[in-house]
């Protein structure tokens, strides 16, 4: 029985991974220049990005879910708002890793990357972002664990991922627990997967004196 | 190497303010090319302020500055163009730390003046060899001591070709036993005949090294002249003093 589910269950799972992957991805889009805005923009700029920031941080996504969905003129397909929201939502939580990231960078390097004659730009690109994003993994790995999960909410507009699936199985077979339980080993294996693979990144990126190796010095004094 | 008679850098009553405070009140000076140019003084008077103020990472409230014939305090100016002329090193060195040492020497060189990644390559070898440092290429700055992330620093400012080097207390960060290997490398930079300032408080290096020295002190030149003019002869009872001061602690001119 639950083998007949299972390619049932792949094509649910498939699209939970490409909704995670495609809000991650939007996420990061808006959230790493909202966190330069933050950092380094002028005054009003700084309120915008922080408005923007408390407000997504504020809103239940299941609310925003049901305002884009149904309240507003159908823009996107259910996938599509999906995506969007939940881009949108996770922008915000990254934005914020993105900002601690940044401020961890020594700011002399800044200044030395601008008196060798680079534009703020090169700086950002060169010398700012390299760092951050190496120091934003850990923090990244914990919004992918957070948002995988999350995606289930797309149930309530009508995407078919993981959790919808398992349901319309269950309404079928009439075997809640066992379809359930398979529905939440896939969530935890996908959890390890992905949080397995960031490490993977974590260690290939790895500096020394910039990341992981303060986790060995943390580990030997404390 | 001769000082010439070519002015390299000059400065007029240059003038900034961070809130009520007036850190520099009106300072002029020129250094020629070849020379080497000692600026001390008790901390806090705006020695690090005058420094930044020359290639604009602090922006001047007043008065002006020119590198050879460009007034670089023209609003017109391309800043970025001109800080490639320029090369600074800091007290705390600075370094890009996810970028090993031939990276950070590199950067520069192919960002800012566009060079080919082979062309970039040897030139920081060359100039990591300058300062001693070619077997530590492909080492990041937190494997590097303090006396080494210096050296690295002086070669990713030479590797631009500079006009004119800025020392900002470059051996104020290090440990006793590494300052001089950092003194060292500028030493030999001034025999070249590079055209430096350096802000520092190495008394020895101001007096044996340097062809002109400025005492500084809130905000205004106090005294300026020959370091064997200024350590041996001050004209000005504060100078004396401050002189006096260190050597004290120091005992003397080191």
């Amino acid at each position: 029985m639950i083998w007949e589910s299972l390619p049932l269950l792949w094509r649910g799972t498939l699209v939970t991974l490409e909704l995670t992957v495609s809000l991650l991805a939007v996420g990061l889009l808006v959230g790493v220049p909202v966190a330069l805005g933050q950092v380094y923009g002028p005054r009003p700029l700084v309120f915008l990005m922080s408005g923007y920031e408390r407000f997504f941080r504020a809103m239940p996504v299941l609310v925003l879910l049901l305002v884009f969905y149904y309240g507003l003129p159908p823009l996107l397909p259910a996938f599509g708002t999906a995506v969007l929201v939940f881009g949108l939502h996770s922008s915000a939580y990254q934005s914020q890793i993105f900002r601690g990231a940044i401020q961890a960078i020594k700011p002399g390097q800044i200044l030395a990357a601008r008196a060798l004659g680079m534009t703020r730009l090169q700086t950002m690109r060169y010398i700012v972002l390299p760092q951050a994003l190496r120091l934003a993994i850990p923090g990244w790995s914990n919004e992918y664990s957070g948002v995988l999960k999350d995606t289930s909410l797309a149930f309530a507009i009508g995407v078919t991922e993981l959790t919808r699936q398992g349901d319309q199985i269950v309404s079928r077979t009439r075997e809640p627990f066992l379809i359930f339980i398979t529905v939440a080993l896939i969530y935890l294996a996908l959890t390890y997967l992905g949080t397995w693979l960031l490490e993977l990144l974590e260690r290939r990126w790895h500096v020394p004196g910039l990341t992981g190796q303060r986790r060995e010095e943390h580990g030997r004094v404390i | 190497m001769a000082v010439s008679s070519k002015i390299v850098v000059r400065v007029e009553d240059l003038h900034k303010r961070y809130g009520n405070e007036e850190v520099l009140k009106g300072v002029s000076f020129a250094v020629r090319q070849g020379e080497a140019l000692a600026i001390i003084g008790p901390s806090g008077t705006g020695k690090s302020t005058l420094l930044r103020c020359i290639n604009r990472l602090t922006e001047p409230d007043r008065g002006r500055i020119f590198l050879e014939e460009t007034e670089i305090t023209s609003p017109h100016i391309d800043i970025n163009k001109i800080r490639q002329q320029i090369g600074f090193v800091f007290q705390d060195f600075n370094l890009f730390a996810h970028l090993t040492a031939l990276d950070n020497v590199r950067l520069g060189l192919m960002k800012v003046k566009g060079l080919s990644k082979k062309e970039a390559t040897e030139r920081a070898m060359h100039e990591l060899a300058r300062v001693g440092l070619a077997e530590k290429a492909h080492a990041y700055p937190a494997q590097l001591s303090g006396g080494q992330q210096q050296r690295v620093s002086i070669a990713r400012a030479l590797a631009m070709d500079p006009k004119l080097m800025l020392f900002d207390e470059p051996t104020s960060a290090l440990d006793p036993e590494l300052i001089g290997e950092v003194l060292q490398v500028m030493q030999h930079l001034a025999e070249e005949g590079m055209t430096m300032i350096v802000v520092t408080h190495e008394m020895g290096f101001a007096r044996s090294v340097c062809h002109e020295v400025i005492f500084m002190e809130k905000g205004v030149i106090v005294e300026q002249g020959p370091p064997d003019q200024v350590f041996l002869n001050p004209r000005q009872p504060r100078t004396r003093q401050f002189l006096s001061k260190i050597s004290e602690l120091y005992g003397g001119a080191r």
